[in-house]
């Protein structure tokens, strides 16, 4: 069974961003947080609440629906698969994601997109992330 | 996208709202943070010219390992003090160091006055001049959140601005980033305010490849390791900072009632315990740290009949709590909030806001000061006044007001009472009565802040290893050189403990930085040095150093100090230190 990320404890999140760093690391191969497929931002200012844009792990995902040249492919148990050989950058799934998890890198001309490995989880001092 | 292996400096002329970019290799040496803030800085200062003066530059810098490890969340502000009037110099952290990095620039040098009020945005391909006349006046919060409705980077931004005690160049006037950090002690605000620069927007979106991603991941885990499952930071992250009221107190070395005492017979009710058993709702991080010491606690306050509450959610830390509360003999939490959210929103130092009321206290029981000329009068535990007269030293509307707005110092100079003024190198002391390692490194630090040596930590280190008066001031010269070198990196000084010559050796690696732990030696006694002769420029005068005969007169630590000692240890740091 593929598993799917969740953050349902955004209110123990203190905003470290090391999740973002992670996943920044990891699959893009940059320090830029701004790279990550799992987006910490406050809303409101930092007295407020922080909240977070991932994927939802659609199990009928937009993004692949209107993905014309087969990089993103409908997983099993929900979420994408992205073949980034595949990926002609036209960023028709960046505005198909209702949830705003898709940003397309204007530096690669490509999207970024959750591939739902679970790295960011293991960085998360908070027990906010997990896989189910 | 960043080039790492070059200094890339921006320069900010407010008046004729023209920026230079500089490639600057030849400060490659310096890193960044302290060491590169203090080399432009020297190289910009107009030493014949006024600290508030528009020729003067504030430098902003951050560092190698900013925001990509574990706690590098700093950057440094290195400026004259209208405070001191010789080496202003403050750090910051929250989202500043990532905002930094990923806009580029590892130091931001701003010049000039503005015409009329302005903000800046500050991005990686774009800096504008924003017309900051409708914020002016405004408090740090409603600023902040209007600059966050307009500004690009959300999420990646870094929110700096003034109150209105920076507007009015109160002395110790200090900068609010990202609401729940500063750049604070030593007046940053007022030179803002004397630039008619409310406010900065700095963000950070680019990118940067990682050099040699398996190396760096081998890195980034270790130190992330130390940092999370280890105990070494358990202490910040847990109760914070506010855990060393009950301690200090019980150890005789929390300054009370204008170190009238040195421990407060309240403690318990507003010791860390008791803030995070009572008010504590969450904790925050800096942007890249896991660790998360940023203590929220919430200020619930019934505003009229009929159950009409307000919230306001407030960051307490052990130096808001000694120098708004045990200082102050304030005896609630709920007393204390309202004074630290005071001077949150007016935009003034803490620690100092303290220290001056305490001692205006002092000063009004002797008859220095009336109520005529204060309007209300200053009383222990009474928060109510102190909020009406740190108003007052905001608006200034007497000589009197206009005097306690330039600090403590210079309030007792001219009126009296030096003798209970707790001020070394007159910036107001921090929450420690120690002993001497404190006393000396505040007199002698550059910056006269305990942040600069520790020494109230080695008072207690020397206590325990029975040190000799040599060992101590030793320490403190071998401790601030060393504080050189973190500051440098920008890391976090809760982390000094993760960040070892081998740790940072290895950390500098990963962005192609080559050095050894004599290399890191060296480049912290050469920026100790640096600093030393760039303040003695600026007036500092090491032969002049008033100690109040309060510091003399409270037992420190269950020790009765002498001046005879402390000068014994003086002429001994001056020759090891070469001052």
């Amino acid at each position: 069974m593929g598993k799917i990320l969740h953050a349902d404890q955004m209110k123990k999140c203190i905003g470290c961003y090391s999740c973002m760093l992670a996943c920044a690391r990891t699959i893009q191969h940059d320090f830029s947080p701004h790279k990550a497929a799992i987006q910490i931002r406050s809303v409101g200012g930092l007295q407020s609440r922080l909240v977070v844009d991932i994927c939802r792990g659609c199990t009928d995902p937009p993004c692949a629906l209107v993905c014309n040249c087969g990089a993103l492919n409908a997983r099993l148990d929900g979420g994408v698969r992205f073949h980034k050989n595949k990926c002609i950058g036209c960023g028709n799934c960046v505005e198909a994601c209702t949830a705003g998890a898709i940003r397309f890198d204007e530096d690669n001309k490509r999207p970024i997109v959750c591939i739902q490995c679970g790295t960011c989880i293991k960085y998360c001092p908070h027990e906010v992330l997990s896989m189910t | 996208m960043i080039n790492t292996s070059t200094i890339r400096v921006l320069e900010i002329d407010l008046a004729e709202k023209k920026i230079i970019v500089q490639e600057r290799d030849d400060l490659a040496p310096f890193w960044g943070g302290t060491g590169l803030a203090t080399s432009l800085f020297a190289e910009y200062v107009a030493y014949d010219k006024d600290p508030l003066d528009p020729a003067q530059p504030i430098v902003l810098a951050c560092g190698p390992l900013s925001a990509i490890f574990p706690m590098a969340t700093k950057a440094v502000a290195v400026f004259r003090s209208p405070l001191t009037g010789e080496w202003g110099e403050s750090h910051a952290g929250m989202r500043i160091a990532i905002a930094m990095r990923f806009c580029g620039f590892r130091a931001i040098i701003i010049r000039g006055k503005a015409e009329r009020p302005v903000f800046l945005t500050i991005g990686p391909n774009k800096v504008d001049f924003q017309d900051g006349t409708p914020l002016w006046g405004l408090p740090t919060d409603e600023t902040g959140r209007i600059l966050r409705q307009i500004s690009p980077g959300r999420g990646f931004r870094s929110c700096l601005r003034i109150g209105p005690a920076g507007e009015k160049q109160v002395a110790f006037a200090n900068v609010n980033v990202d609401t729940y950090r500063h750049f604070g002690r030593l007046g940053l605000g007022a030179v803002f305010g004397a630039k008619l620069l409310k406010a900065m927007v700095i963000y950070g979106d680019s990118s940067e490849p990682i050099p040699d991603v398996k190396h760096y991941k081998e890195v980034y885990d270790s130190i992330y390791h130390l940092a999370v499952n280890t105990d070494i930071m358990e202490k910040y992250h847990g109760l914070g900072t506010s855990g060393n009221i009950a301690a200090l107190s019980a150890l005789g070395a929390l300054p009370t009632e204008n170190l009238r005492k040195n421990s407060f017979h309240r403690s318990s009710a507003i010791s860390g315990e008791a803030f995070a058993r009572d008010t504590l709702v969450r904790k925050v991080a800096c942007t890249g740290c896991p660790v998360g010491c940023i203590h929220i606690g919430v200020r619930r306050k019934l505003f009229a009949p009929g159950h009409e509450y307000e919230a306001a959610y407030i960051s307490y830390d052990y130096e808001l709590i000694f120098a708004l509360g045990s200082l102050l003999g304030i005896t609630t939490q709920e007393q204390i909030y309202d004074l630290i959210e005071y001077v949150e929103m007016s935009g003034m130092d803490a620690i100092t806001a303290g220290v001056l009321l305490a001692w205006l206290t002092e000063a009004y029981q002797k008859g220095i000061v009336t109520k005529e000329e204060l309007g209300v009068e200053p009383v222990f535990n009474n928060e109510t006044n102190y909020i009406k007269i740190l108003e007052d030293i905001v608006n200034q509307p007497n000589t009197l007001y206009r005097l306690l707005a330039c600090g403590t110092s210079r309030a007792a100079q001219e009126l009296g009472g030096q003798e209970f003024a707790l001020t070394l190198g007159n910036n107001e002391m921090a929450g420690y009565h120690t002993g001497y390692a404190n006393l000396l490194g505040l007199s002698f630090g550059t910056r006269h802040s305990h942040l600069d040596n520790a020494g109230y930590s080695i008072d207690q280190k020397a206590l325990r290893n029975n040190y000799s008066l040599e060992q101590i001031v030793r320490e403190i010269i071998a401790e601030e050189k060393w504080r050189n070198v973190l500051n440098s990196l920008c890391v976090c000084l809760f982390a000094k403990e993760v960040y070892t010559k081998e740790n940072i050796c290895a950390a500098l690696s990963c962005v192609g930085i080559t050095m050894t732990g004599e290399d890191l030696d060296k480049l912290g006694e050469e920026i100790f040095y640096i600093k030393n002769r760039t303040r003695l420029k600026l007036g500092y005068n090491p032969n002049n150093i008033n100690f109040a005969d309060r510091f003399f007169e409270t037992s420190a630590l269950g020790q009765e100090l002498s001046r005879q000692t402390l000068n014994n240890m003086i002429a001994m740091y001056r020759s090891l230190a070469r001052i």
